[in-house]
């Protein structure tokens, strides 16, 4: 039996839910990124696999895949400044206790 | 192809690598312990670079792990260092919808499946992968020159908010 583009698909699928369930059901600040780059590399598996068996000339997927590596790169560091900076000011990084816009 | 060599390696190849993405990750969304969950992000991340490899994309797996593996890991252990107080073993780390959460995560993930299962891809059998990465750097040179030029400007201005973001008020 050969590995096809559905085997990826389905591992990938079931990476994005529990990175989903991740996201809705923690209280700390810093897990809920964590889910974030789960589901975040939910999607790059996808687009390398689309790349790998719908267009295997190319390179499209691999490039959008390293993009989003970067972009996800970029959200983590500002996501974890944000958490800091609510930590700092807020002593609390439990989004269902952060319920100030000012400070 | 060199695949062809042994027909049966690459699917249980595939399906270790499967369990080591999708077992840490499990872990990772349900542990108690935030340091744990870190932890558990880095068997995940490689299992990751490992299907980029099955799937020939050699150039993704290698930033994969020095991105992903190496850095983004890294900085949450530094934040859950740095924030102390709301991270302990006693504290309560889910919130009361996780019977909705969970819900909300397995339809979704049926309706993916779903629709995975009833599409007919187009599976693009003969022409013969050629990932290296020159071919990635020439795409990105090329085709998806404005891309790139964006993507480092993102770069450069998530690096400065964070730093702004993250800076003691004097």
């Amino acid at each position: 039996m050969q590995v096809g583009l559905t085997h990826y698909l389905v591992v990938s699928t079931l990476l994005f839910s529990i990175g989903l369930y991740g996201v809705l059901t923690r209280r700390n600040a810093v897990a809920i990124l964590m889910g974030i780059e789960l589901m975040l590399n939910a999607v790059n598996i996808n687009l390398v696999a689309f790349n790998r068996y719908i267009a295997p000339g190319a390179v499209g997927g691999q490039t959008f895949a390293l993009v989003i590596i970067t972009l996800a790169a970029c959200e983590a560091a500002v996501g974890l400044a944000l958490v800091m900076a609510a930590y700092r000011s807020l002593e609390t990084i439990h989004v269902d206790e952060i319920n100030v816009m000012k400070w | 192809m060199p695949e062809a060599r042994c027909p049966g390696g690459e699917l249980g190849a595939f399906i270790i690598l499967s369990l080591v993405t999708l077992i840490p990750a499990v872990v990772v969304v349900t542990s108690g312990n935030i340091v744990r969950s870190a932890l558990s992000l880095i068997p995940t991340f490689l299992g990751v670079t490992g299907l980029y490899i099955l799937l020939h994309a050699e150039f993704v797996a290698g930033i994969q792990i020095l991105i992903y593996a190496g850095a983004i890991t890294v900085l949450i252990l530094f934040v859950i260092m740095l924030t102390q107080g709301g991270s302990g073993v006693r504290i309560r780390q889910i919130n009361e919808q996780v019977p909705l959460g969970a819900m909300a995560a397995v339809w979704l993930g049926f309706l993916i499946l779903l629709v995975v299962f009833r599409t007919p891809w187009q599976i693009d059998a003969t022409s013969v992968p050629q990932y290296n990465v020159s071919s990635v750097g020439t795409a990105f040179l090329t085709d998806y020159m404005l891309i790139f030029e964006v993507t480092s400007l993102v770069l450069l201005v998530s690096l400065i908010g964070a730093i702004i973001i993250a800076r003691r008020e004097e």
